[in-house]
């Protein structure tokens, strides 16, 4: 994935920081608790809940199983709707054909839709570079765009913001990207929407290129979904000359039927509602009616690798809803940039760490970035298991192993800084299959209670540095057992 | 080796573990959700509508050119943008300078017209939402989006579906659609729900019913 994050701490480092934070928790409290809530209620109103979402999953894992038939299939209709599609293994060849794609036209500024695939390339960063403007027209995405910040959520990425920050942020950046925001601008929600309009329309109305993301991709048809709520995604999908859709080719549905399911869990799913304001669809071109040239790039980047994992292919049935995130206490209280990814809260601890591979310290630490409560798998519309990929992902880390990275089978080795958590696991092998050296143990530890640190010295410290030592008791079970015989003849 | 055939290559090593048998995919889920009567469906399609902050009319045929008109006028709407293939009687009460779409018209253009009058091609009951295909009597995507104010007439109860089920079943995919569920809206700041960012502020939603 990209650079954006690169030098992150590892999630535990960086947690600590967020955690202390009281606005940062504050703001992310609100949030999750309201969208969390009002999503409960959208769901409720369905009574075939369960049976979308069994299907949501088998179409999926379906799709899947035969990703290289359907994404034939759906190079093949997307050509003959009259679009042009590319094939990118990486983000670094992502971003050089968008890239290439944008010079042909001779523009230096295009609109974007918020869209997770080119964060994760870091596209905006690349045209940059190169000297081509891109404007971020979800009302989040600008606020972190105007911000110079780092989205923090999947839905909302400026769900780590107030009001009061925003309207500061609008005030003083605004004008050195285009229109400046009103004089006077209060923190109304409703002033400062209407600041953005002001803002972006300007953008919208001259923009030549667009660039986006897509929810779906139907192989059958060629056809392209775009779900959003404010009419941003409507404008840069249809009023540029040109269109260049970025797309992970995992978001691909066999038939334009297997929308049904997705158009009745997505919403319900991420913005609690029956359905979203706007759904934009399209198959290729249409004579006299949007872009005349339209590009689709599928995006590999490390999702093929992904696929190649029995147990942690899973992650990529994921459709982005991000309701994973607002039900998780971890991310609740860290924030998302404490993940050191695009995709933050329980998705992206084990869709992260599987697209970039463990190497990077950050990386090695996101398995470990959960409770392991479970709430994410019952709020998943699609039924990814997280914990059962996240404890997977933390045997890999600890255990090293056979994995693919860029298409090649190769064998992890296992992480440093593991290494005492592997000596106590087989310490403890050892000392449970030996009752007489367990039961002398225990005596010891409990005599010497009062002498216990509160850390760990040494490579312990890993361990104890995220977790409080749990206080050894005065008696070893065992003994005030058998002193007590389980407390039967009214211990003493 | 290009990319496609890398990648085309990865997924088919990646799948090498994975059985040919396959259990078809269940659709045990609804068609749709709870029986309604024809009427009832209607008004759960009004009641939705109003819920996302959609403005609902009700009228007939006979009705519907002075509502319009009338409509127009409460908002002080100067012009009014006009697709190819509109009833020619939907307008014939008001005397609001007509647009017609053409494609030579830039944006900018259809920024300064004030209202726009479509039909659509199905709405959808259950979730509040109308379904617009770019046939002759809707038009170009851009003139939904652009004017800050859409009056999008349905006939009830021919237009109606109860789901989204039903309603995938009518829609071509051949063609551009734009689903509509109440006016533009945001939730970006602190989860406030605010109507209007960058489509139309204002939807009205006229259900045409046979006289």
């Amino acid at each position: 994935m990209s650079g954006t994050f690169v030098g992150m701490p590892a999630f535990p480092e960086a947690a600590r920081e967020a955690v202390g934070n009281a606005t940062l928790r504050g703001n992310l409290r609100h949030a999750t608790h309201t969208i969390r809530a009002k999503r409960a209620k959208a769901v409720s109103e369905v009574s075939d809940w369960a049976e979308l979402r069994e299907a949501g999953k088998r179409i999926k894992d379906h799709t899947l199983r035969h990703l290289d038939r359907y994404l034939e299939q759906l190079e093949e209709a997307v050509t003959a709707a009259g679009g042009i599609v590319h094939w990118a293994a990486d983000a670094a060849e992502a971003n050089e054909i968008v890239t290439q794609l944008v010079k042909m036209t001779g523009e230096s500024e295009v609109v974007k839709v918020k869209s997770m695939a080119t964060q994760e390339i870091g596209l905006n960063e690349a045209l940059e570079a190169e000297g081509i403007r891109a404007y971020e027209t979800d009302l989040a995405e600008l606020i972190v765009q105007l911000g110079k910040d780092r989205p923090s959520h999947i839905l909302v990425p400026a769900i780590h913001r107030n009001r009061g920050e925003i309207r500061d942020i609008f005030t003083q950046e605004m004008s050195e990207w285009g229109r400046p925001a009103p004089e006077g601008l209060t923190d109304t929600p409703a002033e400062l929407a209407e600041a953005a309009r002001l803002h972006l329309r300007e953008k919208f109305l001259r923009a030549e290129v667009g660039i986006s993301g897509a929810n779906f991709m139907v192989a059958e048809t060629g056809t392209l979904v775009v779900v959003e709520s404010e009419g941003n995604g409507r404008m840069c999908l249809t009023l540029p000359e040109t269109l260049i859709s970025v797309v992970g080719i995992e978001k691909i549905v066999p038939t334009w039927r297997d929308l049904e399911v997705f158009l009745q869990t997505l919403p319900r799913s991420s913005t609690a509602e029956r359905m979203n304001p706007y759904t934009s669809t399209w198959t290729g071109t249409t004579d006299g009616d949007g872009p005349s040239t339209f590009h689709l790039v599928l995006l590999d980047n490390g999702r093929t690798d992904t696929l190649a994992d029995e147990v942690g292919r899973q992650a990529l049935r994921c459709i982005r809803c991000s309701a994973c995130l607002n039900v998780c206490p971890v991310y609740e209280r860290a924030g998302g940039h404490a993940y050191g990814s695009v995709y933050p809260g329980p998705i992206g601890a084990i869709l992260s760490p599987q697209l970039r591979g463990t190497g990077s310290e950050i990386d090695a630490s996101l398995p470990y970035a959960s409770s392991l409560c479970g709430a994410c798998y019952e709020v998943c519309p699609v039924a990814i298991d997280i914990p059962e990929v996240l404890v997977h992902l933390r045997e890999r880390v600890v255990e090293g192993g056979e994995v693919t990275r860029e298409g090649n089978r190769v064998v992890l080795r296992p992480a440093k800084g593991h290494a005492a958590e592997r000596a106590a696991m087989r310490a403890a092998r050892w000392a449970f299959t030996h009752p007489g050296a367990l039961r002398t143990g225990q005596r010891a530890a409990s005599r010497t209670r009062r002498f216990h640190p509160r850390t760990l010295p040494g490579p312990g410290r890993a361990w104890s540095g995220t977790r409080d030592l749990p206080p050894v008791p005065a008696e070893p079970f065992r003994d005030w057992w058998q002193r007590t015989r389980g407390g039967k003849d009214g211990a003493k | 080796m290009n990319s496609r055939e890398r990648i085309l290559g990865r997924v088919r090593r990646a799948l090498a573990d994975v059985p040919a048998d396959e259990t078809p995919i269940a659709r045990d889920y609804l068609r749709e959700h709870g029986r309604r009567t024809v009427a009832e469906t209607v008004e759960l399609l009004a009641e939705n509508l109003a819920d996302y902050r959609a403005i609902v009319h009700r009228t007939d045929s006979a009705g519907l050119p002075g509502l319009i008109a009338g409509l127009l006028e409460k908002r002080g709407a100067a012009s009014v943008l006009v697709p190819p293939g509109l009833d020619e009687g939907w307008l014939a009460a008001t005397g609001v300078t007509r647009v017609a779409d053409r494609a030579e018209s830039t944006p900018a253009e259809l920024d300064r017209v004030d209202s726009v009058v479509t039909a659509c091609a199905v709405a959808i009951a259950e979730t509040g939402t109308i379904v617009l295909d770019g046939s002759p009597d809707q038009g170009r995507r851009r003139i939904t989006l652009v004017p800050d104010h859409h009056v999008c007439v349905v006939r009830v109860p021919d237009q109606v579906v109860s789901s989204v089920p039903q309603a995938l079943e009518r829609l071509d995919p051949v063609r551009p659609l734009t689903w509509i569920s109440g006016p533009s809206a945001t939730s970006d700041i602190e989860l406030d729900r605010v109507e209007g960012v960058h489509g139309p502020r204002t939807l009205e939603v006229i259900l045409v019913g046979e006289a």
